[in-house]
């Protein structure tokens, strides 16, 4: 069960070898959260480096089962062997995600869909599945790694920005649609994180680490929130942007 | 046979978080309610009272919660001063009945608001612990529905374990229907009050060693939002029922009269962040300042005495939407420097708090996860969202178990479950107790889950 400072004990990660989720993922096996799964593409080196890693921040069963976000056949089998390992699972990330790059996409329109799969497709199939779970359960917390990149369009990643853009409209959605169900959804939004994600890219003001994130996202658990930013500057930052008028937007936003 | 009507509600308690979603049933008579555990799906089934206990120990996300409240019955032999309760009727409808009468519930908490059942399934204690235990103390009886269909009556003499494990319980032990209970004579139904303030924790403890033995009734209100050398700053109210005669002329014409009134409401929506550090302690400069320094054999109503909160409907909606919890421990008495330690941590935590309740028990009774226990106990309400709350209060527990004390459950929403049986070292005789009578499992709660009170 959740407690009162927002504490999961149980949890099932979505993209389980990402850097944000594990961040999260110490912080909240140090307070209570002592059973996780992790969902994973395979249950190769990283993912069990990553098991690893939840074990030694104290928890005491870390299990792995396997995924593939394109494959919308894996995501109910996945689910629900996560909770049948778990009984109640208090917290579902959904953390998986790929960003790709623009040049790319237009050089392969295939490619940019298939994204767009996985970013967006694949978390309204994941979302429900878990929603429905929740709903059976009578409680639960699931929490989305959206993204800036979908408050406001921009010419170098607008394929990007466009699948977390469904997806926050999507979480936002569900959250509301859960209301009456002792559930609730928490939609996070990170500006630039440094991870493997996006290793090698120039880094866009206000970046931050996957461990800010992780307290960030704890810090949500904590007051209830809705929605989270990271760094939570850019919660102003990006109501300025939102109402640039386009040409301005389009010169700060070409980098 | 139909059933009576089930609805999916979303519940909380007190505390207005965790919350958690569940099949509510309303048995509407008593028929309905003696058959309230028929037919319950997986995810088990616990009672409801009014929801009075902070946390989640009233809830059963997915599963079945019986609401006891619809169904009102209650016997009184005045010679006796036994009275026989359904398990929904609340203290507030019994001191209606009882005061005018002359007589008092054994036991009151801090709000009129709760019920039979749940007094029992917390066992609960107020004001008068010193003098005369907790409520179960006074309990002759309980009607004992439990999964299987049966309704046991279930005595401290014909089954002394599971009268003692449901005494605390939680309501897992089964949906209490009735109960007998002593309920003790009062003369008037004004009591003389003797107040006292003193400037730190230490002038209100030695007051209470020295003299809470003089008075039925004795607490004390805390500002742990004072630091240094008035850390701890106390007003400490003490008093008994009054005799007829201490009464003046006018009072004496209707001496056991009972109105307590519902003054205000809170507002329905609160914006967030109207409780921070520098309004609760401007209220808690006032509240202290108002109080005289001492002041001897003052009349106060049933109303103002014991309850103060209940003047205010809906309270607990000042918090706002993400809620509060409260903190309620007790150590032995050689634990003081425990006691002293801790309200120095939370007093320079910052945590904004209004007033701290501190009290001094007597000894405990013979219920495995009943909560009193001789010595001190400290309740505080603290907003949930503060930031490291989680760990401050892990921290804290740890010494409150280190130095032989608990938690309170009624009002617990984030202890760690491996600090239970800790805290409470019976806890596996009171599983075993329990699972001779729901050997299938059948009674659960969010807080049962929670802190794995049922299987480790
Ligand atoms: C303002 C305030 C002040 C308080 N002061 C005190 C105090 O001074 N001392 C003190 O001891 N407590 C105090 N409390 C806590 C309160 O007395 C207990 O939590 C009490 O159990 C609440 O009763 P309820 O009817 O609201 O029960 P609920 O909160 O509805 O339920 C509490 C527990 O009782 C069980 N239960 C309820 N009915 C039944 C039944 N028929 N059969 C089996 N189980 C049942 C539930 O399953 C649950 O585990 C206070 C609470 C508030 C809000
Ligand atoms: N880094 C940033 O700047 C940033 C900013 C805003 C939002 N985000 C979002 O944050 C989330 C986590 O990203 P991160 O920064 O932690 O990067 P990351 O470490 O690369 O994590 C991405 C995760 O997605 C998984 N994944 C990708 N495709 C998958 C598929 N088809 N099936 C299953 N899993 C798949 C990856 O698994 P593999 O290990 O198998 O590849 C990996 O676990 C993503 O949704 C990302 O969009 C990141």
């Amino acid at each position: 069960m959740n407690d009162a400072v927002g504490s999961p004990q149980t949890a099932l990660v979505l993209g389980g070898t990402s850097e944000i989720a594990l961040a999260a993922m110490d912080l909240l096996v140090a307070r209570r959260c002592e059973r996780v799964v992790l969902a994973c593409r395979d249950s190769g080196p990283t993912a069990v480096t990553a098991a690893q890693r939840l074990r030694s921040a104290g928890a005491t069963q870390v299990d792995i089962v396997t995924f593939d976000a394109s494959d919308l056949t894996t995501h109910r089998p996945a689910v629900a062997k996560a909770f049948e390992l778990l009984g109640d699972v208090d917290l579902v990330l959904l953390a998986f995600g790929v960003l790709g790059s623009q040049a790319e996409f237009d050089a392969d329109p295939i490619a940019a869909a298939a994204a767009v799969n996985v970013n967006y497709t694949a978390s309204v199939s994941c979302g429900l599945e878990v929603a429905n779970r929740f709903r059976h359960q009578g409680h639960g917390t699931l929490v989305v790694i959206s993204s800036v990149a979908g408050e406001r369009a921009r010419a170098d990643n607008y394929v990007y920005g466009s699948s977390k853009a469904g997806l926050d409209v999507f979480s936002q959605g569900l959250g509301d649609a859960l209301v009456g169900d002792g559930a609730r959804v928490m939609v996070v939004r990170p500006g630039f994180v440094h991870t493997r994600m996006t290793a090698g890219l120039k880094a866009a003001p206000f970046s931050t680490t996957p461990d800010e994130v992780g307290a960030r996202i704890v810090r949500g658990l904590e007051t209830g929130a809705d929605i989270v930013w990271a760094p939570s500057v850019l919660r102003w930052v990006f109501l300025v942007m939102r109402h640039l008028p386009r040409l301005i937007w389009r010169r700060i936003s070409a980098r | 046979m139909s059933l009576e009507p089930v609805a999916r509600a979303v519940l909380s308690g007190w505390g207005r978080v965790p919350r958690s979603a569940a099949d509510v049933r309303h048995p509407a008579t008593m028929g309905e309610f003696e058959r309230s555990l028929n037919t319950i799906g997986p995810r088990g089934a616990i009672a409801r009272g009014l929801g009075r206990s902070y946390g989640d120990a009233a809830q059963n996300a997915g599963g079945t919660v019986v609401d006891t409240t619809a169904v009102a019955r209650v016997e009184i032999d005045d010679r006796s001063g036994l009275v026989t309760a359904s398990a929904g009727t609340s203290l507030d409808e019994l001191l209606r009945i009882l005061v005018p009468r002359g007589r008092f519930v054994p036991v009151t908490p801090g709000t009129r608001y709760v019920t039979v059942g749940g007094a029992i399934a917390a066992d609960i204690h107020g004001k008068n612990h010193h003098r005369v235990g907790s409520w179960c103390q006074a309990v002759r009886s309980i009607r004992l529905l439990i999964p299987s269909g049966e309704i046991l009556t279930v005595t401290p003499e014909s089954d002394p374990a599971l009268f003692w494990a449901t005494a605390g319980g939680m309501g897992l032990t089964g949906v209490i229907i009735d109960a007998t209970f002593n309920c003790p004579p009062i003369e008037t139904s004004l009591l003389s009050v003797d107040t006292l303030r003193t400037n730190d924790l230490d002038g209100v403890m030695a007051a209470m060693v020295e003299a809470d033995h003089l008075y039925d009734y004795s607490v004390a209100w805390i500002d742990l939002m004072s630091t240094g050398g008035s850390m701890g700053r106390s007003v400490l109210t003490r008093g008994r029922f009054a005799q007829l005669d201490e009464l003046d002329a006018a009072q004496r014409l209707r001496p056991l009269a009972f109105d307590p009134k519902v003054r205000v409401g809170a507002p329905p929506w609160v914006p967030a962040g109207l409780l921070n550090p520098l309004s609760v302690r401007a209220f808690n400069e006032l509240w202290f300042r108002k109080a005289p320094a001492e002041r001897t054999a003052e009349l106060q109503s049933i109303g103002a005495f014991f309850h103060p909160l209940d003047m205010v409907r809906g309270w607990n909606r000042i918090y706002g939407k993400r809620g509060f919890l409260q903190w309620q421990f007790v150590v032995p008495d050689d634990a003081d420097d425990t006691l002293r330690s801790i309200v120095g941590q939370l007093s320079s935590a910052g945590c904004t708090s209004f007033l701290a309740v501190l009290k001094r028990f007597g000894p405990g009774n013979d219920g495995p996860l009943s909560f009193p226990a001789a010595g001190w106990t400290l309740a505080l309400d603290i907003p949930a969202g503060i930031a490291g709350l989680g760990p401050l209060l892990d921290r804290l527990d740890v010494e409150v178990a280190g130095a032989g004390g608990r938690i309170y459950l009624a009002k617990d929403s984030r202890l760690a479950p491996h600090m239970v049986p800790e805290m409470y070292p019976r806890l596996d005789e009171w599983r075993r107790t329990r699972d001779q009578v729901d050997p299938s499992r059948t009674l659960t709660s969010d807080l049962a889950r929670r802190l794995k009170l049922i299987d480790a």
